[in-house]
């Protein structure tokens, strides 16, 4: 039995230690928000929050999450950043087939508890997710107008 | 050319498609039987026709909620809004207020002139009327409703976001309290429809309806369905498609892996079934095959250089796409000739979105099946071939598209719902298929080669007189829908984007020169305008340089009898602060610009483009794009779907290419195939122009001038032409 901290509640996961997260989240748990897109940490479609860093879930062993806080797009709003994220992301319209957006969202939470007066350079560097529909003028201005909201 | 709308769901004897219709995106006609059939064989009494009927577009529920049930499924290009925004402006209801769902399969949902599919750019410009007017409809049942409840005449009536007011006494009833009198009554066979001077909802930024649950991981997409008792399966393709699987060679350790159900052999792949998809992956991934040559298939030399050394060497002349004047005639006059060869390569859809397919089989022997698709009853009709079953046997369902881009369409070995079905029947369980992206790769239909070779003799003052096109290669429509269109020897897929171009050069001849390509095609955004206008936009620029013209002057000059195309060539300058070329001085360093214009879906587009050089490589800083779709129902909607389609643009030119080797393809994953990150992102600038033309497509036509805008801005800046792409394979000096 692996035991993991998931939005605040414990879980008893029963499955290899090096299942990836992600699919301990999506089959074991049913909580399909968090997205599988390529599995080798190329898009970002899977990123969770793994205390406070925004981690790939498809590359990270299930067995590695013991002890952290993980944090994922169904609880994203719980968190005061977060919240202010979704605001953003739903008043500037950025999502087109919305497939990349929970692990945008979630990229753009870690980055705006971190640092949150973000600097276009930040922005650049911590909103690295993949998007096939092109959000990403969007995406950069909704992390602005995240930043900026009180 | 691609004025599309193809009638094929009229013809009871089968598709028969006219060349004029066929332009746009559509599936593989695998239908033919099933489709058509079904709905020229329709129990009883005829069906009222597509797009008349209210209660299949239209439920008012108790609880005053309003479901919309959409003909077309929604996948980013903001449909579902759309469809809201029309229908409620004329049913007098806020579109906020609208539950929008893909509809099942269905007659009444044929409102692509008489087929029903989600592409082509074709969604809003075929249902506009058709949802105003189901919307009108239903809003004059419901005042007649009131009116008899009341006593009183339909005329003393008015509405008011989902209530009917009879003002004279202050009665009101909302529109759900009087849902189910108001259905039973026979619809109007004209209704008044409102004076578009007055509209609220139509051509305005109303704001997408899908926005929350995209920001907060509540969005359900195919692969996130789940049914109770379900099991999962992963596969693994053979290295070919062709290849058939032998023996199994360590199939007693794979059966012992954590959580296999079974093992399965299937068309082109192998599976495993099992109590999770990452054990299933694991499983199938371990397992060892003897794949065979088989027969058939891509063909075991088969390589994408070689396809093009084919499609260069191809000398014959083909059949007459187009023709003005006495071409040959006006090159051997000419001052001046020049001929240049332009190749584009194969491409990957890459929708972030593996495909999936959910298949369980009931105990009264239907079929309930989810999975990404563009054409529900195509789907339907081909599942119930795979299962054994009749078409209304199986009831599909069809969740949002994370990403489509022409990706789900029915096409060879590219589906995964045909192993979804065969899976569930040999398991008697529900059987959930997903494909690692891995295997999506590997069976991703793809957006065929190009090759175009042209030449244009200038006169003495520059201005070109002659200009000649040979187009080489195999397009979606004619491996389709060739042969259901009698075989035409034309294929408009091929040769949209080069043929019918708004210039006055008073001589041209351009052919088609059909060269069939062994990998499996598809329609993929903006289908052959992805290339066409590349190559054609980048030679005109070739034209301009020989006769020692500016490239905006020359577009222009050759406007003249084009005014539609010149008022925006005029405004796309205007966006981008006045026309310059460059190279000039920019943040530190030298910048250029490159122009071009496409016409794609009935919708007309300028775009320019700047560039600079950085480590050898395109950098795009800035794409202004003027976009004339005639009328329109959403600015915002329009303008984020130009940022999306500069996105492709960029990204296919730039960075992608497919490459076969051995009969497959070499990447498999985006590592190995990039597509744009957000770096590589230029600002977008977009201006809406309504022409008042009939309404043009919106999701595919900001595309094309992408690639030829950036090319001749490169050409601006380095002197250096591409001709081939994508940029990546061309390494640039400094400027």
């Amino acid at each position: 039995m692996i035991e993991l901290t998931i939005n605040g509640t414990t879980r008893q996961i029963d499955v290899e230690g090096d299942t990836p997260l992600l699919w301990v989240l999506r089959d074991t748990l049913g909580m399909t928000g968090t997205k599988y897109g390529c599995g080798i940490a190329q898009c970002g479609a899977c990123s969770v929050l793994l205390d406070g860093q925004a981690t790939r879930s498809c590359v990270t062993p299930v067995e590695s999450a013991v002890g952290a806080q993980i944090t994922t797009i169904e609880a994203i709003e719980t968190l005061p950043v977060g919240k202010k994220v979704v605001a953003a992301w739903v008043g500037g319209e950025v999502p087109q087939c919305g497939y990349c957006q929970s692990g945008q969202v979630i990229a753009a939470t870690a980055l705006l508890q971190q640092t949150p007066k973000p600097t276009d350079e930040d922005i650049a560097a911590a909103m690295t997710n993949l998007c096939r529909c092109g959000t990403y003028n969007n995406i950069a201005d909704a992390v602005r107008h995240a930043a900026s909201a009180a | 050319m691609d004025g599309m709308i193809p009638p094929f769901a009229r013809a009871a004897a089968g598709p028969r498609l006219s060349r004029r219709g066929l332009g746009a995106a559509l599936g593989a006609l695998v239908l033919g039987a099933s489709l058509p059939r079904r709905m020229a064989h329709a129990e009883g009494a005829a069906p009222p026709p597509p797009g008349t009927r209210v209660s299949a577009f239209l439920e008012i529920h108790p609880d005053g909620r309003f479901r919309l049930l959409s003909p077309f499924v929604e996948g980013g290009q903001g449909i579902a809004t759309t469809m809201a925004q029309i229908m409620g402006e004329e049913l007098d209801v806020d579109p906020a207020r609208f539950e929008v769902e893909c509809a099942p399969p269905g007659l009444d949902y044929a409102v692509v002139d008489g087929m029903r599919m989600t592409g082509g750019s074709s969604s809003t410009r075929s249902s506009y009327a058709i949802m105003r007017r189901l919307g009108a409809t239903a809003r004059d049942m419901l005042l007649r409703a009131a009116a008899t409840r009341w006593k009183v005449r339909p005329e003393q009536l008015v509405t008011e976001n989902g209530q009917v007011l009879h003002r004279q006494s202050g009665r009101r009833l909302t529109y759900a309290a009087l849902a189910g009198e108001a259905m039973a009554l026979p619809p109007a066979e004209t209704v008044r429809l409102r004076d578009p001077r007055t509209f609220r909802y139509i051509g305005k930024p109303f704001a997408r309806l899908d926005m929350r649950d995209k920001s907060t991981g509540r969005a359900a997409y195919s692969i996130d369905t789940r049914v109770d008792g379900m099991l999962q399966a992963a596969v693994q393709h053979a290295p070919r498609i062709g290849a058939e699987a032998g023996d199994f060679l360590n199939e007693a350790e794979v059966r012992a892996m954590p959580g296999v159900h079974s093992i399965h052999r299937l068309k082109d792949a192998v599976a495993v079934v099992a109590d999770s998809w990452w054990r299933a992956r694991r499983a199938v991934e371990t397992l060892k095959v003897d794949w065979k040559p088989g027969q058939g298939g891509l063909p075991e030399d088969f390589s994408s250089a070689g396809m093009l050394a084919a499609l260069k060497a191809e000398r014959g002349t083909g059949a007459v796409a187009e023709e003005k004047g006495d071409t040959e005639a006006a090159l051997r006059g000419a001052a001046k000739v020049i001929e240049a060869e332009y190749d584009a390569p194969y491409l990957s859809h890459a929708q972030l979105e593996p495909p999936s397919a959910l298949a369980r089989f009931n105990a009264d022997g239907t079929l309930d099946l989810w999975l990404p698709n563009q054409m529900p009853e195509l789907f339907q009709g081909a599942a119930a071939q795979v299962a054994g079953l009749k078409p209304e046997e199986v009831r599909l369902h069809s969740p949002m598209l994370g990403g489509f881009f022409g990706r789900h369409f029915l096409y060879d070995f590219a589906n995964p719902f045909q192993q979804a079905i065969q899976l569930a029947q040999a398991v008697q369980r529900p059987v959930k298929v997903i494909w690692s992206r891995e295997e999506e790769f590997a069976r991703d239909a793809v957006r065929p080669m190009g090759f175009t070779r042209f030449r244009a003799g200038l006169d003495a003052n520059g201005m070109p007189v002659g200009l000649q096109a040979a187009v080489v290669g195999e397009g979606p429509i004619g491996r389709y829908f060739g042969a259901a269109m009698g075989n035409p020897p034309v294929d408009p897929s091929m040769v949209e984007g080069i043929v019918e171009r708004p210039y006055a050069i008073p001589n041209r001849r351009i052919d088609c020169v059909r060269h069939p390509q062994p990998a499996v095609i598809a329609f993929w955004r903006s289908v052959g305008h992805s290339m066409n206008e590349f190559f054609y936009e980048s030679f005109l620029d070739e034209i301009a340089a020989a006769g020692g013209k500016d490239p905006f002057a020359l577009r222009m000059e050759l406007l003249k009898d084009s005014p539609r195309q010149r008022d925006l060539l005029r405004a796309v300058g205007d966006l981008s602060g006045g026309w310059k070329r460059g190279p000039y001085e920019a943040e530190g360093g030298k910048r250029a610009r490159g122009v071009a214009l496409a016409s794609a879906f009935n919708t007309e587009v300028a775009t320019i483009a700047e560039v600079s050089i950085a480590e050898g490589e395109v950098q795009v800083h800035e794409v202004w794009v003027a976009i004339d779709p005639g009328s329109i129902v959403n600015p915002a909607i329009i303008t984020n779907q130009v940022q999306s389609a500069v996105a492709l643009g960029l990204s296919s030119s730039l960075l992608e290419e497919v490459v076969y080797e051995k009969g497959a393809p070499q990447a498999r994953n985006f590592d190995a195939y990039p597509i744009l990150n957000r770096t590589r992102m230029p600002r977008v600038r977009v201006r809406i122009i309504e022409s008042g033309a009939p309404m043009g497509g919106i999701g595919e036509p900001g595309l094309p001038g992408v690639p030829p805008a950036v090319a001749n801005a490169v050409a601006a800046l380095t002197g250096q032409r591409v001709r081939s792409l994508p940029f990546s394979k061309t390494r640039f000096g400094a400027v």
